[in-house]
């Protein structure tokens, strides 16, 4: 094995736990969208904890070994159309990203008040959050992109 | 580089077989994840949430995923990918974990749904163990699949 097929390995597995990382948020939003208890919600909340672990390594991995394999490899170069597009999709998906996380970290840290509060009973505002249309456009705008993403690695639209 | 030589009607398969892949480690992640947090039982209520949460996960994502990356896998493989006079050690390893690991994938899925049934049953009494062992092989899935992609991107001798 090359050191060019260590680094693909290592983009591959970054991309894998990107990919993961959407299936954790969007198996919690599914499974929270009947919730209401606030100590429901946190509890669902914690299994997200592992998604914020492998979103941060996914898409750092992909930019820093993406890169660096556009770099060594002699057949690709950074400024190539394909990897241009898949740079600024990486950034769109950050920026869509952040937003998705602000919207149902909301919703967990109102679960949190709510408990600290002594009320721990179902709480239409806060199913109304889980809910939330911005949130559930933001997260399927997120797979979107990385979709898009997917679909760029492997055609490579204009690579020789 | 493979990629950049493979024919152009590989590709649509291709991405469907790394999608099913991605998927099913991405639902194996998820379902364990679970099934740790049922496993260290902080308070009790937490089990059954917990064990319901990766068996649903198991079943209506990981399973689906599997089917998508092995028949996408034989669809590529249809087009020429595995006509080499002798067969490369990525592709045995490929072979090798995603059918072990889809055996036990199975075996967890179907032992998640049965503890899940007699926790139901037992008010959280009974029902602990099969998803414990059910945990152990989702763990030995996500081994098993970590290394199929290691293997199928880094492509060893």
């Amino acid at each position: 094995m090359t050191f060019s097929d260590w680094l693909l390995a290592l983009h591959v597995l970054s991309a894998f736990a990107w990919v993961a990382a959407l299936v954790i948020y969007a198996v919690v939003v599914a499974a929270g969208w009947g919730l209401s208890v606030p100590s429901d919600v946190i509890r669902m909340f914690r299994v997200s904890r592992v998604g914020d672990a492998l979103i941060a390594i996914g898409m750092m991995g992909t930019i820093i070994f993406g890169i660096w394999l556009a770099i060594d490899l002699d057949a690709y170069q950074v400024w190539d159309g394909w990897i241009i597009t898949a740079l600024v999709l990486w950034l769109v998906a950050g920026a869509v990203g952040g937003q998705t996380g602000k919207v149902y970290n909301g919703a967990r840290d109102r679960a949190r008040a709510l408990v600290d509060e002594g009320r721990n009973e179902p709480s239409p505002e806060l199913n109304a959050m889980l809910r939330s249309q911005r949130g559930l456009v933001l997260l399927t705008l997120m797979i979107l992109v990385v979709l898009a993403l997917l679909v760029v690695m492997i055609y490579k639209p204009g690579a020789g | 580089m493979f990629a950049a030589i493979r024919p152009d009607d590989w590709n649509f398969p291709l991405l469907l077989h790394v999608l099913g892949a991605s998927l099913l480690l991405g639902a194996l992640i998820t379902a364990l994840t679970a099934q740790v947090l049922a496993w260290k039982r902080e308070a009790s209520a937490d089990i059954l949430p917990f064990a319901r949460l990766s068996f649903r996960t198991l079943l209506f994502v990981a399973i689906p995923a599997w089917f998508l990356m092995r028949i996408a896998a034989e669809w590529v493989a249809s087009k020429g990918w595995n006509d080499v006079p002798e067969e490369p050690a990525w592709l045995g390893i490929g072979y090798i974990t995603s059918e072990g690991g889809g055996f036990f994938l199975l075996i967890a899925t179907i032992l998640a749904g049965f503890g899940v049934r007699s926790l139901r049953r037992s008010d959280g009494e009974r029902g602990g163990t099969l998803v414990r062992i059910a945990t152990v092989l989702v763990i030995v899935a996500v081994i098993a699949f970590v290394i199929a992609t290691w293997a199928m991107s880094a492509k060893p001798d």
